[in-house]
């Protein structure tokens, strides 16, 4: 029985070892109203070799989907996508006026301040999956603005 | 006999040609004046002025109150539709809108932001008001029955349409404002990308050019 656990200890080091490969760096969810049912995570991945971001799990919401937005004319567009292309050593950026990940149908209020775990899972070529865990910070339901202030100051 | 013609019908045709060339002036001074005038107003976003849709609305207010464009008469009304479970386009707006009451310091107050909802069926008055509020207090979140919404959206050209998305569904629309003057005569298309700077500037122009001639 011991050695079992110390077995799969040792699996879940190695194979978070091989996870800490993926960066998911400045992950933020914006905060809701009550009652608001929806709401987007938005953060930067890096994967060292070529790899898909294939899904995001997250406790918060009952379905959680990662989106493209796209402006056709004046008309803003939203879909979910099967998957991201992540290129070796490129920073993806989900971000406001691009792509974002959707929590869809959220159990609760996500307030300022709070955290939202997602588990970020990233599909490599030969077709192993990953997964990230991360805690994303809440900001508030106007940081779109200041989303786009911080893109200006970089 | 063309030139005993002529002769005898010269100091007729020297007086009509006056008269046309007077009237000739007059028009070209009248043009010209127009022309100057409107030149003296430029604004930075799109002039949409004597568009011939937009003319007004009639929506609710989160109180159940009948909002009508006459009800901001006096005030300059920037209006976006939109819906609060979008996670990226509205609160860019709205939040763009805060920016721009913010830059017109103490003429905040001559601004109208109006958020319509293009999806009454999640957009509660309740989470309409404190999704407004979440980003200016003043702002004011209006909606109507699922009919009405359809045609106060065909009346202002925005387009909207449900998208099913994970058991749930998503809302592609229109994402430009509109700005009225304090006339309440539609004015201004805002582009989602334009700046707040370039809206304010717009704003406060309409806010001076209203004042003399009201």
């Amino acid at each position: 029985m011991k050695l079992k656990v110390i077995a799969s200890l040792c699996a879940a080091l190695i194979s978070s070892a091989a996870f800490a490969e993926i960066t998911v760096s400045d992950p933020w969810v914006r905060a809701t109203v009550p009652q608001q049912k929806a709401t987007g995570a938005f953060m930067q991945i890096t994967s060292p070799v070529d790899a898909k971001l294939v899904e995001v799990r997250s406790p918060a919401a009952k379905v959680v989907e990662v989106h493209e937005m796209v402006m056709e004319k004046d008309v803003m567009k939203m879909r979910a996508i099967p998957g991201l292309d992540l290129p070796a050593g490129k920073a993806v950026e989900l971000k406001p006026g691009g792509y974002h990940v959707m929590l869809i149908n959220l159990n609760a209020q996500v307030k300022e301040g709070d955290m939202v775990p997602l588990t970020v899972v990233v599909e490599g070529k030969d077709g192993k999956r990953e997964s990230v865990e991360i805690n994303a910070p809440v900001r508030p339901l106007n940081s779109a603005a200041g989303g786009m202030q911080m893109h200006k100051m970089h | 006999m063309p030139f005993h013609d002529s002769r005898h019908a010269g100091p007729a045709r020297t007086h009509l040609s006056r008269t046309l060339f007077v009237l000739i002036v007059g028009l070209f001074l009248a043009i010209g004046l127009s022309a100057c005038s409107k030149e003296t107003i430029s604004f930075r976003n799109t002039d949409i002025t004597g568009a011939n849709f937009g003319h007004d609305f009639s929506l609710l207010d989160p109180d159940g109150k009948t909002r009508t464009l006459e009800d901001f008469r006096g005030k300059v009304v920037m209006m976006f539709f939109g819906f609060t479970q979008c996670p990226d386009i509205c609160p860019t707006a709205l939040s763009r809108a805060a920016e721009v009451r913010r830059l017109l310091g103490v003429d905040a107050d001559k601004l109208q932001v109006i958020f319509v909802s293009v999806d009454p069926e999640r957009d509660l008055p309740g989470v309409l008001k404190a999704y407004t509020a979440a980003f200016d207090p003043d702002f004011l979140g209006l909606y109507t029955s699922l009919e009405d919404t359809r045609k106060v959206a065909d009346e202002f050209r925005v387009f909207y349409r449900k998208v099913p998305t994970g058991g749930s569904y998503s809302m592609d629309h229109s994402a430009t404002s509109y700005v009225f003057d304090p006339a309440g005569r539609l004015r201004l298309a805002v582009s989602y990308q334009s700046p707040a700077e370039s809206v304010a500037a717009d704003v406060s122009t309409l806010i001076q050019t209203a004042s003399p001639r009201l």
